[in-house]
């Protein structure tokens, strides 16, 4: 529309004058709305900072004893403020889950983008999304009540709460992430490529593994990562199925406690406001905000470099 | 050529060929793996649940014996806090989107920044929501824990989702819409009121029945804010106390009594009938606006 823009305007030309004052003021309503998302932002960081200091204030605790600590037990008599076991506890959910969801997810991808006829796409994809559509609290009664029984039979020395039927669920519930992030980066190598391979007489394995995924390995590798920070986060299904025992361990079989879990364990509890134990979980919430938006930033780079490959 | 060599030949493309094939059965087992995964949950889920679920099951509150409970409470307190959650995020999440898709000014700084937070917002794990609403809502603004924080909270958790679905659906509206109703002198905002949105509308209106599906679902941001699990009384107004039925959910699950495990998957059944129901909705509208 170049009959909108001034000749010689620095205006878009998408930029049509509001020029009634209503108009204004609509315009500033739907930036209001935009900006409360800044404001979101703004307020956890804000929210968690202040009372992450008023924990380490109030409670004497230094930020190397609380990152280095090894020992968690807050509700003690004798306080403990090492986060070092719930680190360890969410790490072992992280990479269990990425173990049972990579493999799969990426032979998914592979699968629906490669090999699949469109009428197993049309099947197989909303199947995937009705997987990811299921409460993460259903995940944590499934784990619970039938995953660690079946298990129990295999692995005798398995406990009742264990990392590893957590892990799996949250494995199959990450998994629906990784695949449709994958597929995304797989369906965007181009064409020609793929077609230079099988001209030289390739069959199709030698065309995905060594041209398609080497392509597609930052897209993958960005949804990896994102599923990472997916399973970090993960809340309900890990409270229910891996248990409340803080446990610097890397056995699957025993009951480990991960940061969501613990602040669900606090805030169900009956602690009051205010008090050290209170103040934990918003040191735990700016630890585990500050982790998985740590993830998040280092896939978004690495989508954005990868995008300006074939753009 | 000579046999040998032919032969040789021969065996390799035999053996690149039944490499090729076994990838693509594993392929194939993989993604037959995870429709095994969902059926065989939802099988076993259902199959305990299904009996559970009766309409005594339906209209009692929770109980201390295990035959006795029911979801009551529970789906009336989901219900207000979608409703509420609902009310308040969806005007927010579509101006929100309106102003980041038709508003925006090409290399704006702020647009960007904009952007880039609200995707950033998207990966924040559901709990420090929680967090923000127990400080925010809970504490700051006097609400207590009631009803009104929690779908405060919710709609904070949820806008992201809201704007980035609102935004594709208004992406998809054809630009030469917009440039005819500006050739009839429209206004920006009456191209926008009049032209823009009724077209999106089918899109918006499945993002947004798919971002409340995820706040039925959700649970953690709640249980945070403080959300109890024992109600014996039906929520009157937005500022009585609570519970929802992920939370329920949670709580019969972590009994070790079997009768409350049974409960758990009865309550489960009526969770995903609802969001079954959601989500059909969702394709139908989806469906409709393809057309």
């Amino acid at each position: 529309m170049p009959i909108l823009s001034k000749p010689g305007s620095s205006r878009p030309i998408d930029g049509v004058p509001t020029r009634l004052r209503s108009e204004k003021f609509i315009r500033f309503l739907c930036f209001a709305c935009a900006a409360i998302s800044i404001l979101t932002t703004l307020g956890i960081v804000l929210v968690l900072s202040t009372e992450a200091i008023a924990f380490f204030t109030k409670s004497k605790v230094t930020p190397a004893e609380f990152f280095l600590g090894t020992e968690w037990s807050p509700t003690f008599n004798d306080p403990k403020f090492g986060i070092v076991p719930l680190v360890c506890g969410t790490a072992l959910i992280t990479v269990g889950a990425c173990v049972v969801a990579v493999p799969i997810g990426i032979l998914t991808a592979i699968f629906l983008s490669e090999y699949a006829h469109p009428t197993v796409r049309k099947i197989a994809k909303p199947v995937l999304e009705l997987l990811a559509g299921i409460p993460t609290v259903v995940y944590g009664y499934i784990a619970l009540v039938y995953l660690t029984p079946g298990l129990r039979t295999f692995i005798k020395e398995l406990e009742v709460f264990n990392a590893l039927s957590g892990s799996i669920v949250v494995g199959i519930m990450i998994l629906p992430l990784v695949s449709s992030l994958c597929e995304d980066a797989i369906s965007a190598v181009p064409k020609g490529l793929r077609e230079g391979g099988y001209g030289l007489g390739s069959t199709k394995l030698e065309v995905t593994s060594k041209i398609v995924l080497p392509s597609a390995l930052s897209g993958i590798m960005a949804a990896v990562i994102l599923a990472m920070s997916r399973a970090v986060g993960e809340t309900m299904a890990v409270t229910l199925a891996a248990g409340q025992t803080p446990n610097v361990t890397a056995d699957y079989r025993q009951s480990i406690q991960t940061m969501t879990s613990y602040i669900v364990q606090i805030s169900k509890g009956d602690t009051p406001t205010g008090s050290i134990p209170f103040l934990t979980i918003f040191a735990v919430g700016a630890t585990l905000f500050l982790i998985t938006m740590g993830l998040n930033i280092v896939a978004i780079k690495i989508v954005r470099k990868y995008r300006k490959v074939y753009a | 050529m000579n046999f040998l060599l032919l032969r040789r030949l021969r065996t390799r493309a035999n053996r690149r060929w039944v490499k090729d094939k076994m990838f693509e059965f594993l392929c194939q087992l993989s993604v037959l793996l995870a429709v095994v995964i969902l059926i065989s949950l939802l099988w076993s889920v259902f199959s305990t649940g299904f009996g559970r679920v009766s309409s005594q099951f339906l209209t009692s509150f929770p109980s201390r014996i295990p035959q006795n409970a029911g979801v009551k409470a529970a789906i009336l307190g989901s219900l207000w806090v979608v409703g509420i959650t609902a009310v308040v995020a969806i005007p927010i999440g579509v101006a929100a989107a309106v102003y980041l898709e038709e508003y925006k000014i090409r290399d704006s700084k702020l647009t960007d920044f904009i952007q880039i937070n609200i995707s950033n917002l998207a990966g924040v794990p559901s709990i420090v929501y929680g967090l923000l609403g127990l400080e925010l809502f809970v504490r700051l603004a006097g609400l207590g824990r009631s009803i009104l924080a929690g779908s405060l909270t919710m709609t904070l958790l949820i806008l992201p989702m809201v704007i980035i679905v609102s935004q594709e659906a208004l992406k998809a509206v054809p630009r030469t819409i917009r440039e005819a109703s500006y050739g009839l002198g429209a206004t920006r905002w009456q191209t926008i009121r009049y032209q823009v949105l009724p077209s999106a509308l089918p899109g918006i209106m499945t993002g947004i029945i798919l971002s409340l599906s995820r706040a039925i679902g959700e649970s953690a941001p709640l249980i945070t804010i403080g959300a109890v699990t024992y109600i014996s009384s039906i929520p009157e107004g937005v500022n009585d106390r609570f519970t929802v039925l992920p939370i329920q959910i949670f709580d019969w699950s972590s009994r070790p009594q079997k009768g409350f495990q049974d409960a758990a998957a009865g309550a489960i059944v009526v969770l995903l009938a609802i969001l079954l129901v959601m989500n059909s909705l969702a394709i139908i509208l989806r469906a409709r606006a393809r057309r």
